[in-house]
């Protein structure tokens, strides 16, 4: 298979595939209760220097309760991947320029920076224009099929976007030509992180979830990744789960922590359960201009505080999740 | 009835999609026209985003093409790997887009301005728009016009347009037969011309000049034989867009 051409962005990860099946050889088949803290499964299987991936959509469905604790526990040097990401990418980069990190070292950047509608992050912005991080451009479905890649275990998979544009040349992908028809196509390599979090509706203790809506990116994510951090809704009793197996979208087998963490997508939207909270999110992206008092937010409702649930409570708390759920139902 | 520059390009954006088709939209305005054009003429026009929502009845703008409306009495809520997988296949006939700078191609830019290691402004980046403008068949770009946005060269090509012109999309590997296809400004509407796939005026939007598009183009522009007027948004349509599709003015309040 000739290749035509390549992009210059460096590999932010490996793809070898049978270095993929060795590590997922270790990877436990037992049943076993995985349910824990948030603070715990951070400290046990998220790493300085990790290839870290966030499931969801940028403020939809998102674990920022694992978000928050990477910050608490000032993790360094993680190298993200920017696939649809939004709110979770102004959590993940908060510690860098702040005297806290750096958090974020280098990304591989389908959509970073920008919270769509809304704007752009300030602090985003200044730490991606401040020429300190590595940043390897893709698409956010070239970045989902790098995924698709990792979950089935093989090095690349061809497709048919990126192709002329200067966002190829910033990648890492190449141009091949197909060896059964002759035509162009984009191949793109493996992605296998580290560690992967995602927030779902409901778990139960071994791992195995539920989720409502679309699934964007993470029954890829969760298949492809080393290690997999679940945060839930609720926690249900394994029962449930096997009176409609049909509904199991991700497996125990990927799992490797579970953590019940209710409103844990906030200030996310959550389908069925919650909408985003927009004023809070306004308020996010005003306070990040001035970078003192961003570092005074951040101490406040972040790095000040023991965990997701009293975050919560600082935010608005019960009064404010019941608004937002009546939004969410359009009432 | 006065409107404002937003609402008459949300209004032309919605004209252009047709009934029973499908399209694949991104953030922002072009939210809003799809749901205007669903409200008004394209009751069964097939709305798809890219995180998964597959023909949903949009009951108000989403925020995020990833929220819950974007998925409200769908069809399916399904993936990203789903959606593009559709538009690769050739079932997704429109795109609509936006982005910081386009040039006369069609090609966008919404990665950087300046350097790419040390920008003056880093942008999102493709998200999805750069599989969208490779894979659905027509291309579409709603954007506000002045010359730093229509640029001679981009700072950086994100997502392809006609990339060099005639047959370079073609040669790149993108699948024939697709391509940007309208621009819609706050000035007017154009197409492409079919010789040059070169940006080509098409309509002017009321009380617009020709000099004034000029000034506010940074390329040679290439002028239809023969420009129309565009027609002003009806006071169904402004009525339908400020109570219905934004009436918390997410879009309609920018600029304000």
């Amino acid at each position: 298979m000739d290749v035509l051409s390549q992009g210059q962005g460096p590999m932010l990860s490996d793809s070898s595939a049978n270095a993929q099946r060795e590590a997922f050889r270790a990877k436990p088949r037992a049943l076993t209760d995985k349910v824990t803290t948030v603070k715990e499964a951070v400290t046990r299987l998220v790493h300085d220097g990790d290839y870290l991936a966030i499931g969801g959509f940028g403020t939809n469905r998102i674990p920022a309760a694992v978000c928050h604790e990477i910050l608490r526990q000032e993790k360094k040097n993680l190298r993200f991947a920017g696939h649809t990401s939004t709110f979770d990418f102004q959590l993940i980069c908060a510690g860098n320029l702040l005297g806290r990190g750096p958090t974020l070292a280098a990304v591989d950047a389908a959509y970073i920076v920008g919270i769509e509608a809304r704007g752009l992050s300030p602090h985003a912005r200044r730490v991606m224009e401040s020429g300190t991080i590595t940043s390897v451009e893709w698409s956010n479905y070239s970045l989902a099929v790098r995924l698709h890649a990792g979950a089935m275990g093989v090095p690349f998979l061809p497709m048919r976007s990126m192709l002329g544009t200067d966002t190829f040349r910033h990648s890492a992908a190449k141009v091949i030509s197909c060896p059964f028809t002759g035509e162009k196509l984009c191949a793109v390599p493996s992605l296998v992180p580290d560690v992967a979090a995602i927030h779902v509706h409901e778990a139960d203790q071994f791992g195995n979830c539920r989720l409502r809506g679309t699934s964007v990116a993470d029954i890829e994510l969760s298949r492809a990744s080393k290690r997999v951090i679940i945060t839930c809704e609720r926690l249900i009793a394994n029962d449930e789960i096997r009176r409609e197996p049909w509904l199991t979208a991700i497996p125990f087998l990927c799992v490797d922590a579970v953590c019940e963490v209710p409103g844990g997508s906030y200030p996310g939207n959550m389908p069925g359960e919650y909408f985003s909270d927009e004023d809070y999110i306004r308020q996010w992206m005003a306070v990040e201009k001035d970078i003192e008092k961003y570092k005074a937010f951040l101490q406040e409702y972040v790095y000040g505080v023991a965990d997701f649930a009293e975050y919560l409570r600082k935010s608005g708390g019960a009064d404010r999740m019941a608004d937002l759920h009546r939004q969410e139902l359009l009432m | 009835m006065s409107y404002s520059p937003i609402e008459l390009m949300i209004c032309c954006a919605a004209r252009e999609l047709e009934n029973g088709r499908s399209v694949a939209v991104g953030t922002g305005i072009p939210c809003a026209a799809a749901m205007l054009a669903q409200k008004t003429h394209a009751p069964d026009l097939v709305i798809m985003f890219e995180a998964g929502g597959l023909a949903p009845q949009l009951p108000t703008m989403p925020i995020s093409v990833g929220d819950s409306r974007t998925f409200h009495r769908a069809l399916m809520a399904s993936s990203m790997c789903e959606i593009m997988q559709f538009a690769q296949r050739g079932q997704v006939d429109f795109t609509f887009l936006g982005g910081a700078q386009i040039d006369a191609y069609g090609n966008l830019n919404s990665t950087v301005a300046g350097d790419h290691k040390k920008p003056t402004v880093r942008f999102p980046g493709s998200g999805g728009a750069n599989d969208l403008a490779s894979l659905c068949w027509r291309t579409m770009v709603v954007t506000q016009q002045n010359a730093r946005r229509f640029v001679e060269k981009l700072d950086f090509l994100t997502t392809p347009g006609y990339l060099t012109g005639p047959g370079s999309r073609e040669e790149a590997g993108l699948p024939p037969g697709t391509g940007p296809y309208r621009v819609i400004t706050d000035l007017g509407i154009y197409g492409y011309s079919s010789t040059t796939c070169r940006m080509q005026l098409q309509s002017l939007h009321p009380g617009v000049t020709l000099d004034q598009i000029r000034a506010a183009t940074g390329f040679r522009l290439e002028i239809a034989e023969s420009v129309g007027r565009t027609e002003i948004p009806t006071a169904e349509e402004l009525r339908i867009l400020r109570d219905e599709v934004d009436p918390r003015k997410y879009i309609l309040g920018r600029g304000q």
